[in-house]
């Protein structure tokens, strides 16, 4: 097993629409947002299976999440989290004096995590800010 | 029988859809059924129903439990915390009706806060760029009946906005585009293959962050100047493709989103994107349009053009309204310490912030007024729940495309429970006492 690097981007998806007005403090929203999806050539690079927990790591946070197969690849070389707290574990928060912080395009390091878990919303920010 | 509400409006992503039907039970204060939705606005009205719902405001105590208080107490709280701070920022006001986002603004007024929206993580790059280049516009009803060329940027409908192809772009048989989607080319650029751009005619498939470059690509090709081999990682050929399938086409849409205003170059790409549209109108009919999110984030920048003259970042700290984004920004704000104290409603910026400016959240006085429990409320002292603005109070939206859509009322709110509105008027009224003007 290897850490890999790649670029990671963020955005929405029905089933984090759906989840989050079900409530952020189910299950179901990390289940639909504290993942990674990787493309086939990058789960080869890191050396582990699909649907494995995965430590994602930038300048700016880690955090856990569980790795699956890109629903909507190819995309080798590019990460992606859906929106929410997960993605934003790792956000450059700089705005380059825009106000925008860069929400897409963080470089970071994926490693396997098997044994760690993906904490819920709730959990997670808690953990991260009290 | 149940009972049908018809021509209900769904408050969630910026299409704002106006056709739903809500089947009531008889006495009509349930919801059993919601026809005509997405399952992402089906959810919304469903959830509202849900047993473990919050109905009354709490408040944080030493060990981390939460303890039940009155609206007035919260009211109270509210406003001691925003008159009290210098500099309190007042977040959110995406997920709300206008009428609660001018109710707050005389309370920003009153406190002298900042006060941001949800642009400043969405399309605040686009509202910069549209200040500076101004944006050939129109309405996505003039879309559905004219377009015959859509491209998607960087946004993916399939998704985010799932009944925006059906109901307005794609799908749609309109005045001019009788047959639908055979009237249509289709292009979505994205660096991902996304389920939007496998509907397309053409995926271009471009590297992650380089918008700017393949739009300024663009431009040159629809002059018919030379470009180099590859721009982008998209060969000039298709380059060249592109340009004409644009200028072809007796009306191009262009609607893009997070994937422009969120990378590298950010206003920058939008500025190029819109004069790519202006360019296209020497040589066809040619609109741009934000695929903005929240339901009412648009009428959130509506109310304070008109009050303020700003759509967002505004600085209201010195009497009058300031505005700099990159100084006046949420995000700005709270990575620099600059305000102490914080009020969020309609939002979730726990959730959709990056972690280092929710970590300010966390340290400093704070009040969420959501109807959910959200990493935002975890992290606040207090927490409101309100009613659901369209599905429990009315009020006014405005869609995507800056329409203006009144909302309905489809059911009464559980029992006790304040609307944004009222509860804000409790808040201002309580500013008013303590600051001695009432
Ligand atoms: S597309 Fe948007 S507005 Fe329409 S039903 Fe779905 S969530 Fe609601």
């Amino acid at each position: 097993m290897a850490a890999i690097q790649i670029n990671l981007i963020s955005g929405r998806t029905i089933q984090q629409g759906v989840s989050m007005e079900n409530g952020k403090e189910k299950l179901a929203y990390r289940d639909a947002c504290g993942i990674l999806e990787l493309d086939d050539v990058d789960f080869k690079r890191l050396g582990c299976f699909k649907n494995t927990n995965v430590r994602v790591s930038s300048e700016f946070g880690t955090v856990v999440v569980k790795a699956i197969g890109a629903t909507q690849g190819p995309h080798p070389g590019l990460g992606w989290i859906p929106m929410g707290p997960w993605a934003n574990a790792l956000v450059d928060p700089n705005t380059y004096s825009t106000g925008m912080p860069t929400f897409k395009g963080t470089p970071v390091t994926v490693d396997a995590a098997e044994e760690e878990i993906v904490l819920d919303a709730i959990a997670l920010i808690t953990e991260e800010c009290l | 029988m149940a009972k049908i509400v018809t021509d209900v409006v769904c408050p969630f992503c910026g299409t704002l859809c106006d056709d739903l039907e809500v089947a009531l039970s008889d006495d009509g204060e349930e919801i059993l059924e919601v026809y005509n939705a997405c399952a992402i606005g089906a959810a919304k009205f469903l959830h509202s129903q849900a047993k473990d719902r919050l109905t009354r405001p709490r408040m944080k105590q030493e060990d981390g439990s939460w303890k039940e208080v009155t609206y007035d107490e919260a009211a109270d709280y509210t406003a001691n915390l925003l008159v009290d701070a210098k500099k309190p920022l007042m977040y959110g006001w995406s997920s709300t009706n206008c009428t609660a986002q001018s109710t707050g603004s005389e309370i920003g007024e009153e406190v002298g806060a900042c006060m941001d929206n949800t642009a400043t993580v969405c399309h605040g790059s686009t509202l910069i760029a549209v200040q500076d280049v101004g944006v050939p516009s129109a309405t996505l009803g003039e879309i559905a009946n004219r377009a015959d060329r859509v491209v998607f940027w960087g946004c993916n409908p399939a998704h985010a906005h799932p009944r925006h192809m059906s109901r307005y772009s794609i799908y749609p048989r309109g005045f001019f585009t009788g047959k639908g989607s055979k009237s249509r080319k289709m292009i979505v650029v994205d660096p991902r293959n996304t389920d939007t751009a496998k509907m397309a005619d053409v995926h271009v498939q471009l590297e992650q962050g380089r918008d700017y470059e393949l739009l300024s690509a663009i431009r040159v090709a629809i002059r018919g100047e030379k470009l180099p081999d590859v721009v982008a990682g998209i060969p000039k050929e298709q380059i060249y493709e592109i340009a004409d399938t644009l200028k072809s086409g007796r009306f191009t849409a262009i609607f893009f989103g997070m994937g422009v205003t969120h990378s590298l170059g950010k206003n920058h790409n939008i500025d190029i994107a819109i004069m790519v549209t202006r360019d296209l109108n020497d040589y066809t009919k040619a609109a741009i349009v934000a695929m903005r999110g929240h339901y009412n984030v648009t009428g959130s920048g509506q109310v304070w053009g008109w009050e303020f003259g700003f759509p967002f970042c505004l600085d209201l700290t010195r009497g009058f309204a300031r505005y700099n984004p990159g100084d006046s920004s949420s995000n700005d704000l709270l990575i620099r310490d600059e305000v102490d104290a914080v009020f969020v409603l309609g939002s979730d910026p726990g959730a959709h912030f990056p972690v280092g400016s929710v970590k300010k959240i966390a340290k400093l006085p704070s009040v969420c007024i959501d109807p959910h429990i959200t990493p935002t409320s975890a992290v606040s002292k207090l927490h409101v729940p309100v009613a659901f603005v369209g599905v429990e109070v009315g009020g006014c939206a405005y869609r995507m495309d800056n329409v203006p859509i009144e909302t309905r009322k489809v059911v009464e709110p559980p029992e006790g429970m304040l609307t944004d509105d009222e509860f804000l008027q409790l808040v201002l009224t309580r500013v008013r006492e303590l600051k001695g003007a009432a």
